[in-house]
């Protein structure tokens, strides 16, 4: 197997070490191929399919997972590419209240993306969970992209808090019975707050701040309660 | 957590969690499932003794229950009837059966899945030849809109007749003719047989003379079953140990051909993994049914054991020194995406059926990592009747880059629905005669090839042949063989959401494609049903969505789920104008 493999991304040669993906390959030419799901320090799963490009295969390929090959023509913005780019991120802003999630807010302007156009369909409606003193969980913002689940697990703490409820379009992040995190297994390490890309996951202290308190309100208000009834 | 969990009795939980101490994850399904058998659902209480005894987190066990239809975290009736929601059960009057069950019943309301009332609606039961069907706890019962309209339930303990035909059967042979709980009936009917013939073969020859079989994979990706051996053969393996997987979860709504094998001659299915096994250099496989095949399940289990007393399990098979294999037979517990390989492997791991990312590939990274292959089970029973009758003779029937015979599931407006075995090259038009044609001499609207994740044509298409060839020559993949006929009568709007609902219920999940397009698709189209018309957005919208899952998703199952819609809006553009 050689150590080296050469292809072509948007028409420009490029040559990488065996195992990089298309994402990391583009990287190297300063083409940067949008991701919503991937980051860099945990394991790729390949979830949210916005890094799709075109190798002429009957289907796309996720950049983020699929490994560069020898004499590959990668198209990363190819009319198909960015067709589906634009209608799966219009079908995730339809569902996911994305107000807090600015990176994919540059995307939606990016693939001029409509918004309203699935507003008639169902969205993803939970209610927020208040039942810690150190985040708040407001899935009606969750995109499933599942860093948190992989954090809380084998990616880093093994404290295994976290898991999926439903199926499909249901599937919401969730625990053990729907307990409250401080009957879980979470040790408030902080990492899933730390790596959701939306305002699914927050500090407390940071949302009541948004929300216009000050400082030492917000700083009492965090404060666990002690007969633990729900705000 | 419920009221109830608190007040359930523990005592027989951890007299069966003694029969599975020491064991690890792989076993949480069957833990599940035995659980569930004493409680009619899984209790929280019972959840952590489960979580305890294999030592998987409580969150991953709450995860695993969710995903499954057939597993319950909430109380729920100990005999649930399910009834089938999908095209051909609805064209046969599944909404009359609902109504009349749940009036028998006194049943209040009935709620898709989760339901506290026992009366459940669910994605295809692979009984489609006996529709309108259902499963009345572990029984299967068909042809309900007269059995209803006569009796009252229970309805009697009968069992359902086998349909099949074909001019010379050479898979179904056995079928309906040799009792499938006696392993003495199936020897004396050339059982075992062909395993011999296989054992004559160094296992590089066996594959060879598969390979000359020219058999393709007939749980729908159409590889040859020799060169997936090859690969999994020569797979490195730090451990040297391969599997074969034989994959019964026929869940694709239109097919029910492995049904039919499963529990008509099970022995066969445990004789051709043998000779898989053997190819291969496995020592163990598996056998996944469906969790709504109990019949199939049962009759595989059965088959099991009494080769393993026979031995023709175990160790040193058929007398060959150091030729060990012994296979498992697993029950799946309501997942159509099960189907997939990768599902299949997470299933079996007692994990949510997630697929997952290819490359690496089943034949060197496949359950539990290590080099698998994956068969359908029509697949090694034609490979089964092949070595049977000799390369020659298979090789003579069907056509030259199609050979042999093939399962065709007729459904829908057929006069005899059933299962065909039919030599490849069989038209459709042909085959629909050879089904009875349609009732009172309808004329045809359109045919779903494929099952739901196949394409509909047109009464222009009859002439098409069933060979491998003809089908990418026309565009129509052969898929499972299921085909569904639909009369003029049929609304077709209403089918296509059927299918539309299917995929929304059996998504994982997992990627945003198809665990957004399915719900969309779906809610687009039900605006289509009943009414004449759709905006011109929403057909554009169709198109975006079908598009985007089709060329995103990660796995099969998003890659198809717009398929027939696509197909529908082509060949009828004025469908919803
Ligand atoms: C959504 C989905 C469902 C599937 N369901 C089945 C199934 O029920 N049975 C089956 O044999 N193959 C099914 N497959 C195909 C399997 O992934 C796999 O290709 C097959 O079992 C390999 O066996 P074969 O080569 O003998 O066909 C499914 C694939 C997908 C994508
Ligand atoms: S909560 Fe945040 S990190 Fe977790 S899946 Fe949702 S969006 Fe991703
Ligand atoms: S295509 Fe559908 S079934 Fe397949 S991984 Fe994606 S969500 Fe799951
Ligand atoms: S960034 Fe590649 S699939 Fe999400």
């Amino acid at each position: 197997m050689g150590d080296e493999v050469r292809l072509k991304i948007d028409g420009h040669d490029v040559s990488v070490p065996h195992g990089t993906s298309i994402l990391e390959a583009a990287a190297k030419l300063g083409i940067k191929i949008p991701v919503v799901c991937y980051h860099p320090h945990l394991s790729a799963n390949g979830v949210c399919r916005i890094c799709a490009v075109d190798v002429g295969w009957r289907v796309q390929v996720a950049a983020c997972v699929t490994t560069c090959s020898d004499g590959m023509e990668v198209r990363t913005n190819s009319d198909d590419v960015t067709r589906a780019r634009r209608t799966n991120l219009e079908m995730l802003a339809s569902t996911v209240n994305l107000e807090d999630a600015p990176d994919i807010q540059t995307l939606l302007e990016k693939y001029q993306a409509d918004r309203t156009r699935f507003s008639a369909g169902q969205k993803r409606e939970v209610p927020v969970f208040d039942d810690n003193p150190f985040f708040l969980r407001d899935y009606s913002q969750c995109i499933n992209c599942w860093r948190c689940v992989q954090v809380c697990a084998e990616d880093a703490q093994y404290a295994f808090a976290l898991t999926f409820n439903g199926r499909g379009f249901e599937t919401t992040i969730g625990t053990f019975m729907g307990q409250g995190m401080t009957d879980t297994t979470c040790v408030f390490c902080g990492q899933c707050v730390g790596v959701c890309p939306t305002g699914a996951l927050k500090p407390k202290r940071q949302s009541l701040l948004e929300m216009g308190k000050s400082p030492d309100e917000a700083m009492k208000l965090a404060r666990p309660k002690n007969d633990r009834k729900r705000a | 957590m419920t009221e109830e969990s608190s007040t359930i009795d523990l005592q027989p939980l951890h007299l069966l969690a003694e029969s599975y101490r020491g064991r690890s994850r792989d076993a949480l399904m069957p833990f599940l499932q035995d659980a569930q058998a004493l409680y009619g659902w899984l209790p929280g209480e019972a959840q952590k003794t489960v979580a305890e005894t294999l030592r998987v987190p409580l969150a991953d066990i709450h995860g695993v229950i969710e995903f499954y239809s057939m597993l319950y975290n909430r109380p729920t009736s100990k005999e649930i009837i399910r009834v089938c929601n999908d095209p051909v059960c609805q064209l046969a009057g599944a909404e009359a059966v609902i109504e009349k069950i749940s009036e028998q019943l006194g049943a209040s309301g009935i709620h898709i899945e989760r339901s506290q009332s026992n009366v459940e609606r669910v994605s295809c039961l692979g009984l489609c030849e006996h529709a309108p069907a259902a499963l009345f706890g572990e029984d299967a019962k068909g042809d309900l809109s007269s059995a209803l309209a006569d009796n009252h339930l229970p309805l009697d303990a009968s069992s359902l007749p086998s349909k099949v035909y074909g001019d010379r059967l050479l898979i179904l042979d056995r079928v309906g003719k040799v009792n499938p709980r006696s392993l003495v009936e199936y020897l004396e009917s050339d059982g075992y047989t062909a395993l011999h013939k296989a054992l004559d073969h160094e296992p590089s020859d066996l594959i060879d003379l598969v390979n000359q079989t020219g058999i393709l994979g007939r749980g729908g990706a159409m590889f040859p079953v020799g060169r997936k051996w090859i690969f999994t053969r020569d797979a490195t393996s730090a451990t040297q140990e391969r599997y074969i997987l034989v994959n019964g979860d026929e869940s694709e709504p239109g097919a029910f051909k492995d049904r039919v094998i499963m529990e008509d001659d099970p022995f066969a299915i445990i004789e051709a993994a043998t000779i898989g096994a053997y190819a291969i250099g496995a020592k163990k496989g598996w056998i996944f049914v469906r969790g709504e095949y109990p019949l199939a399940y049962r009759r595989l289990a059965n088959a099991a054991d009494k080769a393993r007393e026979g031995g023709y399990l175990g160790d040193d098979i058929l007398g060959v020194k150091g030729f060990n294999f012994d296979i498992e037979i697993r029950r799946g517990a309501g997942a159509y995406i099960c189907g997939e390989e990768t599902a299949l492997f997470e299933a079996i791991e007692g994990k949510r059926g997630f697929p997952r990312k290819k490359p690496p590939f089943p034949v060197t990274h496949g359950l539990f990592q290590r080099p698998t292959a994956v068969n359908n089970v029509e697949t090694l029973a034609a490979l089964l009747a092949a070595i049977k009758i000799g390369v020659e003779k298979w090789r003579a029937i069907g056509t030259e880059q199609s050979p042999g015979t093939k399962l065709f599931c007729m459904s829908g407006h057929v006069e005899r629905p059933g299962v065909y075995e039919m030599p490849f090259g069989i038209t459709i038009r042909e085959m629909i005669k050879r089904a009875g044609g349609l009732p009172n001499g309808a004329e045809i609207k359109a045919i779903l090839v494929g099952g739901a994740a196949g394409v509909f044509i047109g009464p222009d298409k009859l002439d098409m042949q069933l060979t491998y060839e003809h089908s990418r020559q026309y565009g129509v993949p052969l898929g499972s063989g299921a085909l569904m006929v639909f009369d003029d009568s049929v609304d077709l709007r209403q089918v296509v959401f059927q299918i539309s609902r299917f995929f929304s219920h059996e998504s994982c999940g997992k990627c945003f494609p198809c665990q957004l397009g399915t719900q969309r698709q779906m809610e687009i189209l039900e605006r289509g049903v009943g009414r004449k018309t759709l905006a011109a957005e929403d057909l554009v919208a169709l198109e975006d969505i079908g598009m985007a899952m089709t060329q995103t998703s990660l796995c099969g199952l998003g890659q198809t789920a717009a398929s027939a819609t696509l197909s529908a809006l082509e060949l009828w553009p004025d469908l919803y104008r």
